[in-house]
């Protein structure tokens, strides 16, 4: 009885505690940025002039905005095929296979190597390749980071949508047979359709991942602090431009960096709370 | 930052405060008790920290030094939770005004902001006032400029792109370097200004100077600045510059010092890049130290005031001042040494100098 007690109050503090530091970290971020966003006001979210010079210091968001959700979305689609043959491939075709078991475990490696081993990897294997290509400001850019980036959310987006896929239920699949499906038209007319949220859902978790990576991104993106006009130029990422940058920073400066942070948070936010709700409502 | 910084200090202070627990304990002497701390500037980091091991092993004062950013030495000082503070630029009159009491500056050494780039096969680039303008801010896109080609006649430039490399994160390093051309040039000064961080017209950025020059040594065609104590370790290829009387010089630790052979005022602010010296290298800057001039704040004793001051005043003195160039730092000019000792001499205790 007593212990029971004890567990329950436990837990329950500890619970408290999570939310308190959650609540204190957007606290932190809202009061942080509040200087700039009395500064610039909305401007801040739609200029793309950043100049930290001092006497003229000006502090627009839109560069990295545009760097975040663009990287994020170009690794989206580019994942996008790898992911979704690999998962049709571990989840209906070589389904409870070997194969399948090493190929899944290779998959889910993939999600355990650290970002900045992937930026290193980048940075000296495929940058070099990026310019023997003639692609981009000597192989750094929007499209090789997209390109890292594509590869790191793999595994997020075929674990999920793999798992959906073996979900499907077997007798579905059999009618199809038995009514003279072939292999093709089972994937298209019932295993997709049965998945579809399940699998949206996985991309779209996938895709906040992107928003918010850091380390390889900023190894590989050029650090330009331009909104830019094509997919091979230098750019800057939100979390990119706050892990550079906040060490000197301070005033008017620190507290733009702050709110691109939240504005970070708010996006990555409502992109995983879509995701979440596609999931809620698919179970 | 405010509550990030000081917790990285109350981490520094804690545990010192260990460390001087399990001394005491052992040994017992008076001079072991005290403690020093500060934080500041990373640039001339490995210098202080080898001196401040050296200073340990001779008097048994130990000192703990934070690399946080000249930012953040400043902060701490301001803050009054360091005995001193470290810069690579020195506080300007507002800066002065807004510290709750009067600072001094202490120079301890010299370092210099080096040209680096990346072109196998060219060797000895010169690099005129008007070409640094024109290269970094994006005028001159390829390396075979008739520009470049008539201030190197010498040399065989190939049609390569230039690929301007700067620091994406805010250093010491870039201010010296935008100082520096903002004097040469009134269009950067016009267009981009000086500061620890600018805003680009041309370029992509690396963090730190291990990932500048990384990017420049893996990057044909490439150029940009790093600073000299990391690529004097390196063994970077670099560029000569022209100073201001004319002359193309390399940096090197002689030309380095140089820079600061000319008049300083007496409180040594005074940023020393296109200096008159016919044989200075022009990027090249003081860094310093900062201290309170009233050593009593925050209820220190004053064998701690002394204790930081006899510091400061061994820095400035020959032995310490030899092992700059050891790990790749330039000394300073004599005339430099005697002006920072007689700033020394004015730091007090209660309205008493503490050196004689």
């Amino acid at each position: 009885m007593n212990s029971d007690k004890i567990t329950k109050g436990v837990l329950l503090s500890v619970s408290i505690l999570i939310l308190m530091l959650a609540a204190g970290m957007v606290y932190s971020l809202v009061s942080g940025s509040i200087p700039a966003f009395k500064a610039f006001g909305l401007k801040f979210i739609v200029s793309g002039d950043w100049d930290p010079t001092y006497g003229h210091e000006k502090y627009g968001a839109l560069p990295f905005i545009v760097g975040t959700m663009v990287t994020s979305i170009v690794a989206l689609i580019l994942c996008l095929p790898l992911s979704f043959s690999t998962s049709l491939f571990l989840g209906e075709y070589f389904k409870g296979t070997r194969v399948a078991r090493i190929l899944g475990l290779l998959v889910d490696l993939l999600a355990g190597i650290p970002s900045i081993v992937y930026g290193l990897w980048g940075f000296y294997v495929l940058r070099p390749w990026m310019i023997s290509l003639g692609i981009g400001n000597q192989g750094f850019g929007i499209f090789t980071s997209s390109l890292i980036l594509a590869i790191m959310i793999i595994p997020y987006a075929t674990s999920l949508s793999n798992e959906i896929i073996s979900m499907v239920p077997n007798d579905l699949k059999e009618a199809a047979y038995s009514l003279g499906a072939t292999r093709y038209e089972v994937i298209t007319s019932v295993i997709v359709p049965n998945a579809r949220s399940g699998i949206v859902a996985g991309y779209i978790l996938a895709f906040g991942r992107a928003l918010g990576e850091t380390m390889a991104v900023t190894m590989l993106i050029g650090n330009t602090n331009l909104v830019p006009t094509g997919l091979f130029q230098t750019g800057n990422t939100m979390a990119s431009v706050i892990a550079n940058q906040f060490g000197e920073a301070d005033g008017l400066k620190l507290s733009s960096l702050i709110a691109i942070g939240l504005l970070l948070f708010v996006i990555t936010g409502v992109v995983n709370a879509i995701g979440k709700f596609i999931i809620k409502k698919m179970s | 930052m405010r509550v990030l910084l000081s917790f990285v200090l109350a981490v520094v202070l804690f545990t010192s405060c260990q460390n001087s627990a399990k001394k005491s304990g052992k040994s017992g002497e008076a001079s072991s008790n005290v403690k020093l701390t500060a934080a500041g500037a990373t640039f001339p980091m490995p210098y202080y920290n080898m001196l401040f091991k050296k200073y340990a092993k001779e008097t048994g004062v130990e000192t703990t030094y934070g690399g946080i950013g000249s930012g953040g030495g400043i902060r701490s000082l301001k803050d009054k939770v360091v005995d001193f503070g470290a810069s690579d630029a020195f506080l300007n009159d507002q800066q002065l005004a807004e510290m709750p009491a009067k600072v001094l500056h202490i120079p301890t050494c010299m370092g210099a902001v080096v040209i680096a780039y990346n072109l196998p096969g060219v060797d000895g680039l010169k690099l005129s006032n008007e070409l640094l303008e024109k290269i970094f801010m994006g005028e001159i896109t390829k390396w075979n400029d008739p520009a470049i080609k008539s201030n190197n006649p010498d040399l065989k430039l190939p049609a390569t792109d230039i690929t301007v490399v700067h620091r994406s994160d805010g250093s010491g390093t870039t201010f010296i370097f935008s100082d520096y051309m903002s004097k040469i040039s009134q269009k950067w000064n016009d267009a981009v200004g000086r500061g620890k961080s600018l805003k680009w017209p041309t370029g992509m950025g690396a963090k730190g100077n291990p990932g500048v020059a990384g990017t420049i040594s893996q990057t044909n065609g490439s150029i940009g600045y790093v600073g000299s104590e990391y690529a004097f370790a390196q063994k970077i290829q670099t560029a000569q510059v022209q100073n201001s009387s004319g002359k193309y010089i390399l940096p090197s630790i002689e030309s380095i010092s140089a820079a600061a052979k000319g008049d300083i005022p007496a409180d040594t602010r005074v940023s020393l890049t296109n200096s008159s010296d016919p044989d200075s290298y022009p990027i090249s800057g003081f860094t310093w130290i900062i201290l309170y001039k009233e050593q009593n704040y925050n209820n220190r004793s004053k064998e701690q005031a002394l204790a930081t001051v006899k510091l400061l005043n061994w820095i400035e003195g020959p032995e310490a001042q030899a092992e700059a160039s050891k790990v790749n730092y330039a000394p300073l000019p004599q005339a430099a040494v005697e002006k920072a000792k007689a700033i020394l001499k004015t730091v007090t205790y209660n309205g008493e100098p503490l050196l004689k």
